[in-house]
């Protein structure tokens, strides 16, 4: 178990900049799991950490020392790939001791350690089976059995999960959580679910374009998004943005010449736009913000979500899931301001 | 218990009848496909089929084409087996169709695989560079193979004969394709696991290419093993001789003994029978996983 340290990363391929001055520090034994659209470098970063691309500019320190110039194997690192990378000619316990090549540990020892590894993973008796012979998700243990029975300082996962029905993703994710509880090693897990990242991850790394967004716990990243990307991004439905300008030092006028008051003081003249969560959003506040009528509606069960057409542009709500609006129905959307976002219209960072 | 017989047997020459299954008769397309297979097969067939009937027969007989002799004989098998020159060529034979086989399927797949997953300035260019020599055919390299095989001393010896077999162009390109299929995570993965390059090629690529070393292994004995041309040139002595040029040597400046080279063929067929079903089994689990692969 170490601390990770990333200083300035840069990585170019040619002349494309895939990541660009990526500062991140992990700490001993955290669950961070780095989430953000295709090619935002989320995958590039672990491969650089790992070894398996060469860093062009900066560096990776693992447990206080610069790795740049070692090679995988001497990183002290572990990697579960998203195809499994399992070996299909070899067994399970042989895939599992792969991971124990290059150690000089006794064969007795080796042997210990494979099977308190398949135990933990219950995976005792499918040892003597070939990977052609086990289900995805069993694949999938063994690919992180091999990961751990070296007891490496940092576990890297690369989209681990993607491969996996929605069932088995939920049940996988589980187990790896538990796993982290028990071994308590640092874990950097990629993804671009961001679901995954709000449930497994002690600190979310948020990525777009090669660079870092935001980096904060998943109730951080939730409720104070840092800017429009994240808030966008994180949570389903996506939050709603609605535009405006800040017409005095606490207040802010929509298009619809609604006017909004704030208790924090806003930069005056800007344009800005504001963000509002569905599950904030509510047809049933005294204080209506915008008026429209709903075009859809999506029932849920213990809530619905509807969307509703306003002159601010489309907008989802969550309404009750006993009584909610009908479709073509007029209602009057409000949110109490605490729950509202201000991001800077032009910049997307966030105001308040 | 008669009834019942005949019932079944006409049931079962009506299933012949339709070839098999219960689907019905079947369409003139597929008739004309079997005729079209037998017809190919009978092609493939009769050479060997002439092989070994001639084999069974007198030299006075040889040039009488009837396929069944008149009076057989293993007189022909006895007089090639008690030849001591046939062993000789025929270990001759082993020997470098074995050695090149084995050099091929290391160094070809070697070649291939660095080719395939190493990313080094002019790679492109050295995979070029090696296809092209695919057009070069194999009388034109045969006089400058001669003239360095004078120089090095290396005429009429084992390494002679070897030397121009031991990597070819086609095994590496072949190589280099299937590597493409191995995926660069399981390389990668092994990279992590400690392993070296060297040890990552033989332990997780080469047997991931099974199907691929058992098809190069195939040709590349096949070719070794009924090479002539080159073998001819670069051997002098009876006892350096592969089996095809032996074979050839047999009988005198007034006639050639058809009946003892074709014997000595047939013999000689044996090796590459044993070659094919060795292998081919890889061959057809390869196919059958690349269906398979979802």
């Amino acid at each position: 178990m170490a601390d990770l340290i990333l200083r300035d990363l840069v990585k170019r391929f040619d002349k494309a900049e895939v990541l660009r001055s990526i500062n991140l520090e992990v700490h001993d034994g955290e669950f961070v799991v780095f989430v953000g659209p295709s090619g935002c470098g989320k995958s590039t970063t672990l491969r650089l950490i790992a070894g398996l691309d060469d860093v062009t500019s900066g560096t990776v320190e693992i447990a206080g020392r610069v790795v740049n110039n070692l090679e995988p194997k001497d990183r002290d690192i572990a990697m579960v790939f998203q195809n499994y990378a399992i070996y299909p000619h070899m067994t399970v316990r042989r895939n599992i001791s792969f991971g124990l090549k290059s150690s000089k540990a006794s064969r007795a020892e080796k042997t210990r350690r494979i099977e308190e590894v398949a135990a933990i993973l219950g995976m005792t008796n499918l040892l003597d089976r070939k990977p052609a012979q086990l289900s995805g998700g069993q694949r999938q243990r063994v690919a992180i059995g091999r990961a751990m029975v070296r007891d490496p300082a940092v576990f890297l996962f690369d989209e681990p999960l993607s491969n996996l029905d929605a069932q088995l993703r939920t049940q996988m994710r589980l187990e790896i959580k538990k796993l982290h509880q028990r071994v308590g090693s640092t874990i950097i897990f990629v993804t671009h679910d961001q679901v995954e990242a709000m449930t497994m991850a002690d600190r979310i790394v948020i990525m777009k374009d090669g660079r870092i967004q935001q980096v904060g716990t998943p109730a951080d990243v939730y409720h104070s998004p840092a800017n429009m990307f994240v808030a966008q991004f994180i949570g389903a439905p996506s939050m709603n943005l609605i535009p405006g300008a800040v017409a005095h030092d606490h207040g802010v006028t929509l298009a619809s010449g609604q006017s909004l008051h704030f208790d924090r003081a806003l930069p005056q003249g800007r344009n800005v736009t504001l963000g509002i969560r569905p599950e904030d959003l509510s047809p049933d506040t005294p204080d209506a913000i915008v008026e429209g009528q709903v075009t859809v509606r999506e029932p849920l069960g213990h809530e619905t979500l509807i969307y509703v057409g306003t002159p601010s542009g489309d907008l989802i709500a969550k309404a009750d899931g006993r009584t909610p609006p009908e479709v073509g129905a007029s209602v009057r959307l409000g949110a109490l301001s605490q729950n509202i976002h201000v991001f800077d219209a032009d910049t997307g960072e966030a105001l308040l | 218990m008669a009834v019942v017989d005949e019932v079944e047997i006409k049931a079962s020459s009506d299933t012949l009848l339709r070839g098999g299954s219960a689907r019905g008769p079947r369409n003139t397309g597929q008739i004309i496909r079997f005729l079209l297979l037998f017809a190919g097969g009978i092609l493939m067939v009769m050479p060997i089929a002439y092989m070994i009937s001639t084999s069974l027969k007198w030299p006075h007989e040889v040039y009488n084409l009837n396929f069944i002799p008149d009076e057989p004989t293993i007189e022909n098998y006895t007089y090639v087996l008690e030849d001591g020159r046939f062993y000789g060529w025929f270990v001759n034979s082993i020997l470098i169709a074995t050695i090149t086989t084995v050099c091929n399927v290391i160094f070809d797949s070697l070649v291939g695989y660095t080719l395939c997953k190493f990313r080094f300035p002019g790679r492109y260019i050295v995979f070029i560079a090696i296809l092209s020599t695919l057009m070069i055919p194999t009388e034109m390299l045969v006089i400058p193979w001669y003239i360095m095989s004078q120089q090095f001393g290396w005429l009429d010896t084992y390494w002679g004969i070897l030397f121009p077999g031991l990597m070819t162009a086609f095994g590496t390109f072949l190589m280099k394709q299937f590597f493409e299929t191995v995926p660069d995570d399981f390389i990668e993965a092994a990279r992590i696991d400690g392993l070296n390059e060297l040890q990552i090629w033989w332990t997780v690529a080469m047997p991931l290419v099974k199907p691929a070393l058992a098809a190069l292994a195939i040709f590349v004995f096949l070719g070794n093993w009924t090479a002539f041309i080159w073998p001819l040139i670069v051997t002098n002595s009876v006892g350096m001789y592969t089996l095809p040029v032996g074979l050839s040597s047999f009988g005198d400046e007034a006639d050639v003994a058809w009946e003892l080279i074709m014997t000595g063929a047939a013999i000689s067929t044996i090796p590459t029978l044993i070659v094919f079903l060795i292998f081919q089994r890889f061959i057809i689990r390869g196919v059958v996983m690349a269906g398979l692969k979802g």
